[in-house]
């Protein structure tokens, strides 16, 4: 009987110890403060500025923000609103459909809940991993999106960087290098990426910190039930044998 | 007060059965008493249901079925209405859930061998219920009209194709369309809404009433109907359905609530399992993914579809891939009838039985797990291994439940 379930415990590990690595780049993992508001407007105040000339955020409005600290309408209109929409808007991007896709062959997506599709840790990566590359259209390209047609929109801050291969043991192994930097430093520009991330995870789902907090209620009263029915249900089967 | 109640009860009961359906059905519906934790998910499983149904009709309320506002249409859920989270993460986890709890409670009654006669209808119209569950599922999940919605639909509209002859009619005419469009968004969400949970309804009900005409079986798979009280006619293993187990099925239920609230107020996409990171991508209909996997509860019987590979005399691989895969679900109904072992219980039947179930469980994890891989040369070997192993389960059952070493079943229910 032991051989036999030992047999059967390495039949179910069996296919465990096929996993193999993704191929791909490596992602880099990105901090999420989901309650620092200080963090998520400074993100906000970027994705207004920057994302939302080509992208659209269609599914969210500019009064929700209330959820992250922008509580009356006055605040968020002077810090999100650039587009002369009102604060009850959609916040729809400043491009249409097919400009976009005269301009870049493809229309932008919309980014409401690309954090819950890509991850935040691939939006991290992915606006970190631009180069300069003369042999696509935008003259720009990305590590983790090969040939994107979106250009590095955040190079000022960023700089420039180029593509580095090294071959390490009969291994093609790529990395990047600043060949000319930007108004920022490294560090400061990875923390400005992380900002815009946190509040794009925010945005894919706006209710998740409300979700949370409610939880933690219905949990609190679902064990209090768990003691009480338990009780009850012991107490009508004590005669039961 | 009570005098005015029951004549009240009195006025009802001349015309209409109350009482006597009480205490048919409640309190003098005698279940054995030595239900054990897989007794559970029957009650949840009607739980789930009511969960589906009440959900459903609130985000009805607000979803629009067509293609170019459906993905929309559930972010607008999401966000400006109130509570639309709370009802959306509700249903969506209502749908893998309730593959959790009858995948459990078609494994109770495979341990227990409750499909074994009197309870071969009662198997089989659970069965249908089962039929019916799949095709909810597969409607709901392309309402959202996300990436997989779209293209794990097409692979599976595909499959008619594969029906020699009529195929490419057959799969236009359910579409509507030579693809998967908007007019097959709106006969899904029709489906979705109205016809199956309709279907779901009344066979749950029918189920219900089978069961209570035969009686529960218990994990000693002896009939407690044969062992009576001379004097009240009420076998001695039994106990009123209510109270007994109307206040332990409140506590299971709890227990329940703690896992399904858990996952959806701190993990309602499971990892990617439950809601795929993919569906928060709208339909494409020029852009295929990469990776087409559906949603967890269907992948063992995806990795069947994709373990063929070979043609064979004169067939597809595709069309045996499908009749596999129906084959893989259908064959749980000739359960009854495969069985001929003396005893039910998995607790008297020999070591064999117990081998050959616990390979089953395994394969059934197995493929379900391949299912979500990209398929490599070798994992799709493992499939066909894992499927012939699965197959076999049911195949050879009527020799090796013959020939298995059984212990003698009791005359009264153990502890």
């Amino acid at each position: 009987m032991n051989k036999i379930k030992i047999f059967l415990t390495v039949l179910c590990l069996a296919p465990l110890s096929l996993f193999a690595a993704e191929p791909g780049m490596p992602l880099d993992s990105v901090p999420i403060y989901q309650t620092d508001n200080e963090s998520l407007q400074r993100g906000a105040e970027t994705f207004v500025n920057y994302c939302l000339t080509c992208h659209g955020a269609s599914f969210m409005r500019y009064n929700r923000h209330r959820d992250i600290g922008l509580d009356n309408e006055a605040e968020v209109t002077e810090k999100l609103i650039l587009t002369g929409q009102k604060a009850g808007d959609l916040m729809l991007s400043a491009m249409r459909k097919n400009e976009g896709e005269d301009w870049f062959g493809v229309a932008p997506p919309d980014l409401s809940v690309i954090a819950r599709a890509k991850g935040a840790d691939w939006l991290y990566t992915y606006l970190r991993a631009f180069y300069r590359d003369e042999s696509t259209v935008s003259g720009w390209n990305n590590l983790v999106f090969d040939r994107v047609a979106m250009p590095h929109v955040l190079y000022e801050l960023q700089g420039e960087q180029e593509l580095v291969v090294e071959t390490v043991a009969g291994k093609e192994v790529k990395s990047l290098e600043l060949a000319k930097p930007g108004s920022m430093t490294v560090s400061e520009y990875d923390q400005y990426v992380a900002d815009l991330v946190n509040y794009m995870v925010y945005l894919s789902e706006p209710a998740a910190n409300d979700r949370k907090q409610l939880g933690i209620l219905v949990m609190i009263f679902l064990f209090g039930m768990l003691g009480l029915t338990y009780v009850l249900y012991r107490e009508y089967w004590k005669d039961i044998h | 007060m009570s005098k005015q109640n029951n004549s009240f009860l009195e006025w009802i009961d001349k015309r209409f059965p109350l009482v006597s359906t009480w205490k048919e059905h409640f309190t003098e519906y005698y279940a054995p008493k030595n239900f054990n934790f897989w007794y559970f998910f029957g009650s949840l499983a009607l739980l789930v249901l009511v969960n589906q149904l009440v959900t459903g009709i609130f985000l009805t309320m607000s979803y629009k079925p067509d293609s170019s506002l459906a993905f929309a249409s559930v972010e607008y859920i999401m966000r400006d209405v109130e509570f639309g989270w709370l009802i959306r993460y509700m249903h969506s986890t209502g749908a893998s859930m309730f593959f959790v709890v009858v995948y459990l409670h078609m494994f109770r009654g495979m341990m227990y061998g409750s499909y074994r006669k009197p309870r071969e209808l009662l198997w089989l119209i659970g069965m249908a219920i089962f039929f019916v569950l799949m095709s909810l599922a597969f409607t709901g999940y392309i309402l959202p009209w996300g990436q997989m919605s779209y293209w794990g639909a097409q692979v599976i509209v595909s499959m008619f194709e594969a029906i020699p002859f009529i195929g490419e009619t057959l799969h236009n005419w359910i579409l509507g369309d030579f693809m998967l469009s908007d007019a097959a968004l709106n006969r899904f969400f029709a489906y979705h809404v109205v016809t199956l949970p309709v279907l779901i309804v009344v066979l749950v009900f029918v189920h219900i009433i089978a069961l209570h005409e035969v009686g529960s079986n218990n994990p000693d798979g002896i009939e407690i109907k044969e062992n009576k009280n001379p004097e009240t006619k009420i076998p001695v293993d039994g106990i009123p359905f209510h109270p007994y187990y109307t206040v332990k099925d409140i506590f299971g239920v709890v227990v329940f609530l703690i896992v399904f609230c858990g996952i959806i107020f701190f993990a309602p996409e499971m990892g990617g399992y439950f809601l795929e990171h993919n569906n928060f991508i709208p339909a494409d209909t020029l852009k295929t993914p990469d990776h087409i996997a559906p949603v967890w509860y269907f992948t063992p019987y995806y990795s069947m579809l994709r373990a063929v590979t070979v043609n064979f005399l004169w067939v597809d691989a595709k069309l045996w891939g499908v009749f596999l895969m129906v084959a893989g679900v259908a064959i749980f109904c000739f359960l009854p009838w495969l069985d001929r072992s003396p005893v039910k219980s998995i607790r008297y039947k020999g070591p064999i039985f117990k081998f050959a179930l616990t390979l089953f469980v395994i394969s059934f994890f197995v493929l379900g797990w391949l299912g979500t891989q990209q398929p490599t040369p070798l994992y799709t070997l493992l499939a066909q291994i894992f499927s012939v192993i699965y197959f076999a389960f049911f195949i050879l059952m009527p020799w090796y439940s013959k020939i298995d070493k059984t212990k003698p079943e009791p005359k009264r229910v153990t502890k």
